[in-house]
């Protein structure tokens, strides 16, 4: 028999939102437990929650302090992420077209040359990885993935750039992330994708959720170029593989 | 079909209703307005849902022309001279323009945001409930950006209802109410009493994203890089430089500094009315004293309706004028231009 799971900590986010936190770091295992307990409330609904944001560590559960109060809700909570673990194999499982390097990856020669390799070799490598949708924060659907090889392990640039393009593709400490929208990021940029993973007006607006799997193919300039014009007219580009 | 017509407006200024929660896992803020009970009031006065979208208007002035009909409209939230075609309007009161007639506002005497709304609300075409502007995710309407000169807000013709004004409890001064974490411990309790124990000023550079805090530096007992989580209205960050930046409703949905605590619900909008430059103080509460307020505010905005009032004499109108022309603190520059520096991207 497993060994009981050790219980998260209850931290108050004022008096609307508790943060349920499994672990203070970037750890695999605690962002397995943060998507489980999110599902495990998505199935059974706790009267008076309102919405729930995983991260990486933690998950915060807004709530209506008139229907519920924090000491009710936060022992309701705690026990359900004292269930077991689900299995994972359920996961969507998505195939996002990338194209490397050039001016739609503008840091691929320097992480390269920073680690002592080619330019192929980083796309291969990252490329070859297994993700999964940590998180999605920060802007609509800039989403954040685990499962960076130990090698594109990078910090994060000095001087973060103000403006990097809608659809980067990055590196980043020891993730990596789908960005959607244009704006500012300090990560290393290797390329671009068609792949609009918020995108108005298509069903669904959202395209990964939490908890999603992730893989990255190559594409050319020509496929690029085509998958853009499809991505922009509400086509997902991304190849849903399973289930 | 009436409309009113932007000739003027200060940046800070967008249409904002109570916003579009729910998506917050995606990385969708919800927005929404500064200050809930100055947009319900505002709202309650021309017979509208109380969370009907209004314009927010920041400190500067502004100018709407009616067209095409009459247009009933209220002002609620941070006082200024405002009329109509010379006419004096009231704060918290609700007044007609003729077709062709213009409601010109002065700066905000008092307080940063003004909430205008117009009877019959504002035409739009929701997102995810909402027409609350996001200009970031591209989001709101009829106008997914703050509101410029020569934009149109079109509603329905003035009903010719009664005009109203509503009796509100006078404004606290006290202090801020906030309650400690999700961070606290990452603070030194000499560290937590400095916070409480100090006056705070909202620094020039905030604005719907943030209000930038200046104060004594609060330092960090094990660094100021946390792995990102999740953030609230009303979250207290405080990055490397020891100043606390208050993420208001449209903050990012997640943030890898340290929260020192967390800004009471009930006391959100009175802080974001508060000017820029003009000291306050925050008290630590109970969860329990906290969630107290919270139903007491709830009551408060439940009990609008029954606050309306007739508008029988002139002299009631005149006092509410004095009111608001009492001298307030200066106008505080709010500048929309000046956060982005500080975003250096995902964590």
């Amino acid at each position: 028999m497993a060994a009981p799971l050790s219980p998260p900590r209850l931290l108050p986010s004022g008096d609307s939102a508790i943060t349920v936190e499994f672990s203070r770091n970037i750890d695999d295992a605690a962002n397995r437990r943060v998507l489980a307990l999110d599902r495990a409330l998505a199935a059974q609904p706790i009267t008076g929650v309102t919405e729930a944001v995983p991260t990486y560590r933690s998950l915060l559960v807004h709530y209506d302090p008139l229907q519920i109060g924090f000491d009710d809700l936060g022992e309701k909570l705690l026990a359900l992420a004292q269930r077991p673990l689900p299995e994972t194999t359920a996961a969507r499982r998505w195939r996002i077209p990338v194209i490397y390097g050039g001016e739609h990856g503008i840091d691929l020669e320097d992480v390269a040359k920073t680690l002592n390799t080619t330019p192929d070799d980083i796309v291969a490598r990252h490329t070859a990885g297994h993700y999964r949708v940590a998180m999605i924060g920060f802007t609509p659907g800039w989403s954040y993935l685990s499962g960076l090889a130990d090698f594109l392990h990078l910090p994060r640039r000095q001087n973060p750039r103000l403006l990097t393009p809608a659809g980067t593709i990055s590196i980043g400490g020891v993730q990596t992330g789908v960005q959607c929208l244009a704006g500012p990021s300090g990560w290393h940029l290797l390329g671009r994708t068609a792949v609009r993973t918020y995108q108005l007006h298509r069903d669904p607006i959202f395209l990964l959720e939490p908890g999603d799997q992730i893989t990255f193919a190559a594409v050319d300039a020509e496929t690029f170029a085509d998958q853009d014009r499809a991505a922009e007219a509400g086509e997902f580009v991304a190849e849903l593989l399973t289930p | 079909m009436s409309k009113l017509v932007i000739a003027s407006i200060g940046p800070a200024s967008s249409v904002q209703d109570a916003g579009r929660p729910g998506a917050q896992r995606y990385g969708l803020v919800p927005s929404g307005a500064m200050d809930r009970l100055a947009l319900a009031t505002a709202n309650t006065l021309v017979g509208n849902e109380p969370f009907a979208a209004c314009v927010e208007i920041g400190p500067f002035g502004a100018t709407f022309t009616a067209r095409g009909g009459a247009v009933r409209i209220a002002l609620a939230g941070a006082s200024r001279n405002a009329d109509i075609a010379g006419r004096p309007v009231a704060p918290d009161t609700s007044a007609t323009l003729a077709d062709g007639e213009t409601l010109t506002l002065g700066f905000a005497r008092s307080g940063s945001f003004s909430y205008l709304a117009i009877e019959g609300s504002i035409a739009g075409e929701p997102m995810f409930g909402s027409l609350a502007v996001n200009a970031r995710a591209g989001l709101g309407s009829p106008y997914p950006r703050p509101l410029q000169a020569g934009d149109e807000l079109e509603t329905k013709a003035a009903s010719g209802a009664p005009e109203r004004r509503i009796e509100l409890p006078a404004t606290s001064e006290a202090p801020i109410r906030a309650v400690w974490g999700p961070q606290d411990d990452e603070f030194s309790d000499d560290t937590k009493k400095l916070f409480v124990d100090s006056e705070w000023k909202i620094s020039a550079t905030s604005d719907r994203m943030g209000y930038r805090l200046e104060g004594p530096a609060l330092t960090h007992l094990h660094g100021h890089n946390i792995v990102s989580d999740g953030t609230v209205n009303g979250s207290l960050q405080v990055p490397g430089n020891g100043q606390p930046i208050v993420l208001m409703p449209d903050r990012g949905t997640s943030g890898g500094y340290p929260k020192i605590a967390t800004v009471i619900s009930a006391d959100l909008g009175r802080f974001a009315q508060t000017p820029a430059g003009r000291p306050f103080r925050f008290q630590a509460v109970s969860m329990a004293e906290a969630q107290a307020a919270a139903r007491k505010f709830a009551e408060l905005l439940h009990s609008l309706p029954d606050r309306l009032r007739s508008i029988e004499s002139v002299d009631l109108n005149l006092d509410a004028l004095h009111d608001a022309n009492v001298a307030g603190y200066a106008v505080s520059a709010i500048d929309a231009g000046t956060w982005q520096a500080e975003i250096t991207g995902p964590d």
